[in-house]
């Protein structure tokens, strides 16, 4: 038996991977009420809640709106692959597919489809729910556009290559959603997505300030809140160019530890 | 010509000697069973020959390749064979035909993907999510993905656990049309009608060696067995080994004016060799 013909390519299998991918997503009923709408439940809850005004044409629920769109991208990409990875790996699925002539990297290109296919209708359904019931204006300013495309896209390169490598920490894939969502809610409590973060702790601010979220968080209140507001921020201003270099920094380092830490089974 | 060429293969994992220095060759087109019980060594020897785990030492040659070797070469190489692993139990929201032709994908040259959900008897279950299927049908699917990619070698890690007697036959003529269509397969089980049934030939392995390669028939020089004759007479069951029963039934039917009264005459099974072999008899 010859085989002539060439195996496909990784980027088609990538792409056809993505679609497969997604496709199961949007037939698991819970990781869709999970990933998609709990966000906008607790939107929902705080902006009610919460309806003190922070500045001069802020309030508290247009911060926080900003902060859920920042939280959005840990959660469709981090949270989402480190509890379904651990799953895959325990079912037998990677193996599987580890026994196929696909290339690791196929896998990683599917993942992040899905990733930006569920990140984008999160971002969405977000910012609709922000601009519908809670006053959030869109910017006008094309700079303010520019920080916001590299915001998510870096951000959630990012929280895409963190996911897979702290897949590698959960012992089950049962255990895994125990493991993974207190490290992303308490990461939410300590970088200003509840709270407003200068009102934190010192410690706790500077805890906050090793880990990406709090500089999606702060870069996307310097999209989706008055310039005037800068003054309150830690520092003064927005920091553009430190968030910029932090998330690249952790994009690197995710990276890096994905590719070391990936395992296709537990043995 | 060898399809695997297996020489002093070792594997340990801590202080336990899983492999202890297996030799193994299979030909083009054979089926070759490995028999042994639980922790014998059996899946660990497959999953070094499928390229999932490291030996300590030894020499590997599986489609004249290496299977611990990394990178292009072994994806032309996992090309080449299909892999059906003990147990996998995906999420299951994929349709049946929506999952083959996935990895249908991955092959360079595909089996038709309606032609493979026939042969494993899942027509009806064609657009059924894997979720809803039973057990056998998974493990069929299991099946249909192993040989989605046209495999030389297919490796076979106890297929039918959990099958009913029916749908065990019906994979049993699978294997079968398989190796007509000349694929190498290299099965591990732990029935042995389904070695009989399979096999050309089978290893008998435990505690990380083999005892014995043999074909099913001749194992534990079964074929050169005394048989048991039995009958009763006197009221009582009377017993003789012999290594020419015909001669022992003739004499008997000699002696009684109609029927022997319950003769048997048994030869060894393939259980009874194989239970002596590992020591549980």
């Amino acid at each position: 038996m010859s085989k002539t013909k060439s195996l496909p390519t990784t980027i088609a299998l990538g792409v056809a991977r993505g679609g497969l991918e997604i496709r199961q997503f949007m037939r698991q009923r819970e990781s869709v009420v999970f990933t998609l709408a709990f966000p906008i439940i607790l939107l929902a809850i705080f902006g009610s809640v919460f309806k003190t005004t922070l500045a001069e044409g802020v309030t508290f629920s247009q911060y926080f709106v900003a902060g859920m769109i920042a939280s959005g991208l840990v959660n469709t990409g981090f949270q989402q692959l480190a509890i379904i990875i651990p799953m895959e790996r325990e079912f037998g699925s990677l193996k599987r597919l580890r026994g196929t002539p696909m290339h690791v990297a196929s896998y990683f290109i599917g993942k992040s489809i899905l990733v930006f296919v569920s990140m984008t209708i999160q971002v969405l359904l977000l910012l609709a729910a922000g601009i519908i019931f809670f006053g959030v204006e869109l910017p006008t300013d094309p700079y303010k556009w520019l920080t916001f495309t590299w915001l998510i896209v870096l951000g959630s390169a990012a929280s895409t290559a963190l996911g897979i490598a702290f897949a590698a920490v959960p012992k089950s894939g049962r255990g895994a959603s125990a493991v993974v969502s207190p490290v992303v809610i308490i990461l939410q409590f300590f970088s200003g997505v509840f709270f407003v973060f200068t009102d934190l702790p010192g410690w706790m601010q500077q805890v906050a300030a090793l880990f990406p979220l709090k500089w999606m968080t702060q870069g996307m209140r310097s999209v989706f809140l008055p310039d005037s507001f800068a003054a309150r921020e830690v520092a003064g201003s927005w920091e553009t160019e430190r968030t910029f270099i932090i998330l690249l920094a952790w994009l690197i380092a995710g990276v890096f530890l994905a590719i070391r830490s990936f395992k296709w089974s537990r043995d | 010509m060898n399809v695997i060429e297996v020489q002093g293969l070792h594997k340990s994992y801590a202080d336990i000697k899983a492999v202890d220095g297996i030799d193994l060759t299979i030909s083009q087109g054979e089926i070759f069973a490995l028999l042994g019980p639980n922790g014998a060594g059996k899946t660990t020897t497959v999953e070094i020959l499928e390229g999932f785990r490291k030996a300590d030492s030894g020499s590997i040659s599986v489609l004249g390749f290496d299977p611990s070797q990394r990178g292009v070469q072994s994806r032309i190489w996992r090309n080449r064979i299909g892999i059906v692993l003990q147990s996998t139990a995906d999420a299951g929201d994929l349709t049946v035909q929506e999952t083959l032709s996935h990895f249908a994908k991955y092959y360079s040259s595909p089996r038709d993907v309606d032609e493979v959900i026939n042969s494993v008897g899942l027509d009806e279950k064609r657009g059924a999510l894997i979720r809803t299927l039973s057990g056998g049908q998974r493990r069929r699917l299991d099946v249909g993905l192993g040989i989605i990619g046209s495999p030389e070698l297919l490796f076979l890690d106890e297929p039918t656990t959990g099958f009913d007697p029916e749908a065990r036959r019906a994979f049993w003529a699978l294997i079968q049309s398989l190796r007509k269509g000349g694929t190498t397969i290299l099965l591990t089980t732990h029935y042995l009608d389904e070695a009989e049934a399979l096999a050309d030939r089978v290893a008998v392995i435990t505690r990380g060696k083999i005892l014995e390669v043999s074909t099913p028939t001749q194992l534990g020089g079964r074929a050169s067995a005394k048989a048991r004759i039995q009958w009763k007479s006197d009221g009582v069951i009377h017993e003789e080994l012999s290594d020419n029963p015909t001669d022992v039934v003739r004499r008997l039917a000699s002696q009684f004016p109609g029927e022997i009264p319950e003769l048997q005459v048994v030869r060894p099974s393939l259980e009874d060799i194989y239970l002596s072999m590992i020591g549980e008899k």
